[in-house]
């Protein structure tokens, strides 16, 4: 039987949910620059005060500032999207899954509240 | 009556190499669904335009079609919804075309056969089964699957791959290990636990977003990536 199957070219452009789903997993690609940066200033530290100084001027720079505000934007909605399925990766419990969901987002602020306040 | 204007991708395989996009106008009155619109269409403008159909009322499963882009059933979802258009109806996305609008729905019947969608073990050996209201709640959302398909339309990685066993398939699979009347669970979980079984997922989780009965794949997927896991690691132990 002939048939024809359509090319999957551009899929990921054709829908707003498949964006909103690939802007989610390119996260990681931000989020990983955003780590070795960390890993790079926990390096530096061991260095000595010079080094450490040197790498905190650098973050001060404005390009560094614009990097990080992005990098937060998408782990706050990486984040988002992590509690918002998580009723989906759980094992059957008996909590509504909007109280599952705004649990999640409660603790995640709680915990950066307190990590704020005790910085 | 107004009219409105729909366009459907056309695929003749006898005379087409590529699939191409004809245009009707329609007159519709505020009740006519776009499964009626597509009937309107065979009936007063062109006979040779093909779809599938049967119940008009969400049950069958056949008339699923991409509207605007959108897996949607042809029959709950109404042409006054789209108006003036152009409303663009296609076959269902991921899967090939046979001709117009109709799929071809094999790969999906040969997933389903896999995954034993029926209760594996023997009955009672009196009277019937028993089932308290939670034992059946554990499944029965998934038990709603119609069949339609509009899950794989929906899932990219069907898509991409089409090894993977998809969302339809291994939410009906999770209806019956989900049972507490059902042995078969041994059986099921190679299909689980394959490359193209549940770790083919990604959670898109559109699958979830389109299904027209309210049954929630990614769920019954993602439960599984737990039950495949254990799988894995318990059989350490069982040794």
């Amino acid at each position: 039987m002939k048939t024809y199957k359509r090319p999957m070219t551009g899929w990921w452009r054709r829908n707003p949910f498949y964006l909103w789903y690939m802007l989610r997993e390119a996260s990681c690609v931000v989020i990983t620059v955003y780590a070795l940066i960390l890993l790079v200033g926990l390096a530096r530290l061991t260095q000595g005060e010079v080094r450490y100084e040197d790498w905190l001027e650098r973050l001060a720079r404005p390009w560094a500032i614009a990097f990080h505000a992005l990098a937060f934007a998408l782990v706050a909605y990486h984040s988002w999207t992590w509690f918002k399925i998580m009723p989906k990766t759980l094992p059957r419990i008996p909590v509504p899954d909007a109280a599952i969901v705004a649990g999640g987002v409660a603790a995640i602020g709680v915990c950066s509240a307190l990590l704020w306040w005790a910085a | 009556m107004r009219t409105i204007v729909l366009e459907c991708l056309r695929y003749d395989p006898e005379r087409d190499e590529a699939p191409r996009w004809q245009r009707y106008e329609v007159p519709f009155t505020d009740d006519m669904s776009v499964l009626q619109g597509l009937q309107y269409i065979k009936d007063h403008l062109d006979g040779s335009l093909t779809f599938r159909w049967s119940c008009r009322m969400a049950i069958c499963g056949s008339c699923g079609a991409m509207l605007n882009g959108v897996p949607k059933l042809g029959c709950e979802n109404f042409l006054r919804d789209y108006y003036p258009g152009p409303l663009r109806v296609e076959p269902l996305n991921h899967f090939p075309i046979v001709r117009d609008l109709a799929i071809d729905q094999s790969d999906f019947l040969a997933k389903l056969e896999s995954v034993k969608p029926y209760l594996i073990g023997e009955p009672p050996a009196e009277g019937t089964h028993k089932q308290t209201p939670r034992e059946m709640a554990e499944y029965y959302q998934y038990s709603q699957c119609i069949n339609c398909l509009l899950c794989y339309a929906a899932c990219p990685q069907y898509g991409l791959n089409d090894k993977f066993t998809g969302p339809a398939a291994l939410a009906l699979l999770h209806r019956y290990n989900a049972d507490s009347r059902d042995k078969g669970r041994e059986e099921r979980m190679a299909v689980v636990n394959q490359e193209d079984g549940v770790w083919g997922c990604t959670l898109v989780g559109y699958c979830s977003e389109v299904c027209p009965k309210g049954v929630d794949p990614a769920r019954a997927v993602n439960q599984n990536k737990i039950e495949s896991a254990k799988d894995y690691f318990l059989r350490f132990l069982r040794r």
